[in-house]
């Protein structure tokens, strides 16, 4: 089976491993194993699979993980293009 | 019904539910009011006495509430104060799908009602391994999959939404306009100009819309308007292959263009229903090929316009 990779360079996920307490939720989260565990400390194994849905920033408790959340779906984008809003969908 | 029929009607009401026996140490899964997921959820634990706490998704699936923030904490907190939860169980965790966490903090869950929170796995299918093996879910649990039957799935969901009442009017749009002629209107002029283009049109639909998520893996590109270009490409130019010299040289050059531009922009809006593009990227995507669509479109109006006046 190839492998699904969608485009990679715009993503605007971001961990600052200084402020991470190793909890473990964002490897709980993602759905696409952007994250793992080693040496106590989380770390971003796979960067280029984030899909930027933002789980992994709102249930990490000391803010180490920052991304611009939202969903791929190019007629929510649309619709944020004709409303001048935040995109959203209809479905 | 995930084609569009009657989706109104499949709203559950929220609240508290019992599968099997449960008792007052049972699981307590907490999930959205799409009948669908509930349907999904009895199915795989049927075997399972646990309590379900059905919070107000507007019917909505986890993940897309959850993305658009009606499956959020507030709202679990809300239900667990409204279902008197808290004494109807002895222990003090909710198991939450891992979907639902880009809407749900689970820290602030337990800050406002005293419950942990501890994300099960992706798919209802995977629970009761799960539960069993004392809430862990292990790596393949946690990974979202797109493998191709759910993409078939998918396919005539997309196929359906595309073929609303803006489509059927462009089509007797099409019609009308194509029987105006010199000589008045003609109903064997409409079908003899409007049908091509109504078929090419047809056919990137199938293109974008139904080749593009099937073949999705195999495409080259990252791109799905690319994709979706592609798929158009190989099926434009076997119609034009198969057509042949029935067709003129400006017709051809109308299908070559107009159909990848057409069926790139319906797979584009395939990025919507796959759980791999991020919106940087759809964006990023959409900005370089809007253009070449709109550009693409222009060619085969002008074409098809000029294989008119040629004759």
């Amino acid at each position: 089976m190839p492998s699904q990779r969608y485009i990679e360079e715009a993503i605007t996920l971001e961990f600052d491993v200084a402020l991470c307490n190793g909890c473990g939720l964002c490897v709980a989260v993602c759905p696409h194993a952007v994250f793992a565990i080693a040496n106590g400390r989380a770390a971003l194994v796979d960067r280029g699979a984030c899909m930027e849905c933002g789980a992994c920033a709102l249930n990490c408790v000391p803010g180490a993980i920052s991304v611009d959340p939202g969903v791929g779906c190019a007629q929510a984008i649309i619709n944020g293009w004709l409303t001048g809003s935040e995109p959203s969908c209809d479905c | 019904m995930r084609w569009g029929f009657g989706r109104e009607d499949y709203r559950v009401k929220p609240g508290l539910y019992g599968l099997g026996a449960p008792a007052a140490t049972s699981p307590v899964l907490v999930t959205g009011n799409y009948k669908l997921t509930l349907d999904q959820l009895r199915s795989s634990l049927d075997e399972v006495d646990a309590w379900l706490l059905v919070v107000d998704t507007r019917g909505i699936n986890v993940w897309c509430a959850a993305g658009k923030g009606t499956f959020c904490a507030d709202e679990v907190v809300r239900m667990v104060a409204e279902t008197r939860l808290a004494e109807v169980v002895e222990h003090r965790r909710l198991i939450l799908p891992q979907l639902s966490a880009p809407g749900v903090a689970a820290h602030k869950v337990k800050e406002a009602c005293g419950f942990r929170v501890t994300f099960g796995p992706v798919r209802a299918a995977d629970l009761p391994a799960f539960l069993a093996g004392g809430m862990k879910a292990d790596g393949e649990m946690r990974k979202v999959t797109f493998d191709l039957r759910e993409r078939a799935v998918l396919a005539p969901a997309e196929l359906t939404i595309a073929w609303d009442r803006r489509v059927l009017l462009a089509c007797a749009g099409i019609l009308v306009a194509s029987s105006i002629g010199a000589d008045g209107v003609s109903l064997s002029r409409a079908l003899r100009r409007g049908a091509p283009i109504i078929g090419a049109g047809a056919l990137a639909l199938v293109a974008g819309g139904g080749v593009t998520p099937l073949a999705l893996p195999w495409l080259p590109g990252r791109a799905f308007s690319l994709k979706g270009a592609v798929a158009g490409a190989v099926l434009a130019t076997a119609a034009t292959a198969m057509l042949g010299r029935r067709l003129s040289p400006a017709a051809k050059l109308a299908l070559l263009a107009g159909v990848p531009a057409v069926s790139s922009y319906a797979a584009m809006n395939f990025t919507g229903s796959s759980p791999i593009t991020s919106p940087s990227g759809v964006e990023l995507e959409m900005r370089r090929s809007l253009p070449w669509q709109g550009a693409a479109a222009a060619v085969a109006v002008g074409a098809w316009l000029a294989s008119r006046l040629g004759r």
